[in-house]
């Protein structure tokens, strides 16, 4: 007598893994909730300040920029944001690849491409918040804060 | 033409509706936000560079692609949370449909909220 199996159970052939890859896809799917939880004060936090409060987006320019900075919480916010957005979007583009790709030389092709933007975003954008400098020798008073010629 | 097989709850419905946006304003936001990283590092360059490409951001035309991406962010955000409830809270899968909706109204409020306060920047004259 044959027997029939579930539907949808998973298919068992010789190239089908019987257990998963360890725990990285379920670590990912857990970054995924709690990085999204903290993005979301984050990112709300960030848009209320440069966009809505004061003068909106017509206040921002290197003297806002430089302002905010000036404070160490509004640079740990913005490298965590920085960080949290980039690891979370990156993971996230990776499933859409690994979803509509489906030749193995175009996934790692994009991948790659992915890595590498993932990468130099997130090193510049370190460095930029870490070395950046408000007050700028040699450039015009009425661009800087005010604090620089406090 | 493929018609949907019958008796599928999540096919052509809120369910996969959502998710689509979920795909769609995600990939949008990760776009933008290796753009903004890079208009942003101009602080490192110059004062001057940096005020000249912020500057691009308050024409009336990039006004209103940020206020679609404002969109795309408040939906995200909340659609997240309702993954979130919907994969942890026992009654979340029961209550996905209704969820979305809640989406949708909270984004709809924020944004009308959010829209006037901005458009107002960015057309009003300062």
């Amino acid at each position: 007598m044959t027997t029939i199996d579930a539907p949808r159970s998973p298919r068992m052939t010789r190239t089908t893994r019987r257990t998963t890859r360890g725990n990285v896809e379920m670590v990912g799917w857990l970054f995924m909730r709690i990085s999204g939880v903290v993005l979301v004060v984050l990112i709300f936090g960030h848009l209320f300040v440069n966009l809505v409060a004061g003068e909106g987006i017509t206040g921002i320019n290197f003297g806002f920029v430089a302002g905010k900075w000036a404070d160490l919480r509004w640079q740990i916010w913005d490298l965590l944001m920085l960080w949290l957005a980039m690891i979370h979007g990156a993971n996230g583009v990776r499933t859409i690849i690994n979803d509509y790709a489906e030749k193995d030389s175009t996934r790692l092709v994009l991948k790659v491409l992915l890595l590498t933007a993932f990468v130099t975003t997130v090193v510049l954008g370190t460095l930029v918040i870490f070395t950046f400098d408000p007050c700028p020798a040699g450039s015009p008073a009425d661009l800087l804060p005010s604090f620089c010629t406090a | 033409m493929a018609t949907a097989p019958a008796g599928t709850l999540y096919r052509g419905r809120e369910g996969m509706w959502s998710w689509v946006a979920h795909r769609v304003t995600g990939m949008l936001i990760f776009v933008f936000l290796l753009v903004h990283v890079l208009d942003t590092s101009l602080v490192r360059v110059s004062p001057e560079a940096y005020n000249a490409v912020i500057g691009a951001y308050k024409n009336p035309i990039m006004g209103l692609a940020e206020a679609g991406l404002v969109a795309a962010i408040v939906f995200h955000a909340f659609n997240g949370i309702r993954v979130i409830l919907v994969d942890f809270w026992w009654n979340g899968p029961r209550r996905q449909k209704l969820m979305m909706w809640i989406v949708l109204g909270l984004t709809f409020v924020l944004m009308a909220g959010f829209l006037p306060r901005h458009l107002g920047n960015v057309f009003g004259g300062h």
